[in-house]
């Protein structure tokens, strides 16, 4: 490819995000399976979502029956940081691209995919979007359905072992940035305690647990973004401590 | 099946799927102007990570046929995340602590 096209290097920018995506969707596809989902049904989710983190709580939701609110406001909740990034793509977007591409390609717009748009030097365009996004979404939908379908496969003891699975999934995701950022663990701590306070005080019990998840999430993020504002991973003073 | 009806889970996936794309495709069609206020910008950073604990615990203790083996669980869990492995290795290093920790209970 002496001069590929913009679409072309959309492609090759995708592929490293396709391969990470691709041993995510595995275990999203083998956690839905084995919570009682059937594996189409995991596939459609991977689809129709494209997110990890939201995707991966709505499906939790939905496997303990919660009210369709409840899957809303979680689901709200959790990926409204993609209101951001697309507010940032957005002045990055080709002035000229028709609104039809950009409701199209908004679609698109993960946490990784929007990381690798943004360094793109000067302006975004739909054919070159389009290529980026092609080959994470393959390796989103391979992944779901290899994960779904190898799961069946296994023997029974193996797979009632594989119902923490989802919950080893959530801590691999909180973890590392815990580790690096002070203000990560302790927002994640608070958040996981206030939890627990719900489950075992009595009179608190009675709250669903869709609704607990989502007041305990406002309540430590809203600690946190008081206490430590400065908590964005580029931000390079993140973490320090004594500033508050 | 967990009692789950095909048509209310249908349902409950087109409610995260219709959220989600008018989050991501409503700033795009809508809005022009910068997001720049610190305590919104941390607030939406750290609201992924809170959720997921929130929905990690406790019920990861209750997620096994028993306490003691969700423990084991949770321990590779953590473990493993500190060395920093992927999610892939994460899950099932957790779910093969469980597998080994309740064949051990078995014994006893």
């Amino acid at each position: 490819m002496e001069n590929p096209s913009p679409f072309q290097k959309g492609l090759t920018g995708g592929i490293p995000i396709g391969l990470g995506y691709l041993s995510v969707s595995f275990t999203f596809g083998m956690m839905a399976v084995e919570n009682g989902l059937p594996a189409w049904i995991a596939v459609l989710i991977s689809m129709t979502n494209l997110t990890s983190a939201g995707q991966f709580a709505g499906t939790a939701l939905i496997l303990s029956n919660a009210l369709f609110l409840e899957i809303a406001v979680t689901t709200l909740v959790i990926n409204l940081r993609y209101t951001l990034m697309s507010f940032s793509l957005s002045q990055k977007l080709d002035p000229a691209m028709p609104i039809l591409q950009r409701c199209l390609l908004a679609f698109g717009n993960t946490d990784e995919i929007f990381a690798v748009a943004m360094q793109q030097p000067g302006a975004v365009g739909a054919s070159y979007l389009a290529g980026l996004i092609t080959v994470p979404y393959l390796g989103w939908f391979a992944g779901t359905l290899l994960g779904a379908t190898a799961t069946g496969l296994l023997p029974p003891a193996v797979r009632s072992a594989l119902g923490i699975a989802i919950y080893g999934m959530f801590i691999a995701i909180i973890i590392p940035p815990a580790c690096k950022l002070r203000p990560v663990a302790q927002v994640v701590l608070l958040s996981a305690a206030l939890s627990c306070l719900f489950r075992y005080l009595p009179g608190l019990r009675q709250i669903s647990s869709g609704w607990v998840v989502i007041l305990c999430a406002l309540a430590a993020s809203a600690f946190g973004a008081l206490r430590f504002p400065t908590g964005q991973p580029d931000e390079r003073d993140a973490g320090k401590e004594g500033e508050a | 099946m967990n009692g789950l009806e095909i048509p209310r889970i249908l349902m409950g996936v087109a409610v995260m799927a219709v959220v989600t794309y008018l989050l991501r495709m409503l700033p795009v069609v809508l809005f022009k102007k910068k997001l720049e206020n610190p305590f919104v910008l941390s607030f939406l950073f750290y609201i992924p990570y809170a959720v997921l604990a929130a929905m990690t615990l406790p019920d990861i203790l209750y997620s096994t046929a028993s306490l003691l083996s969700a423990l084991a669980g949770l321990a590779a869990a953590v473990l493993l995340a500190r060395m920093g492995r992927g999610l892939l290795t994460v899950a099932l290093g957790a779910a093969a602590a469980v597998f080994v920790a309740e064949r051990v209970i078995a014994l006893l």
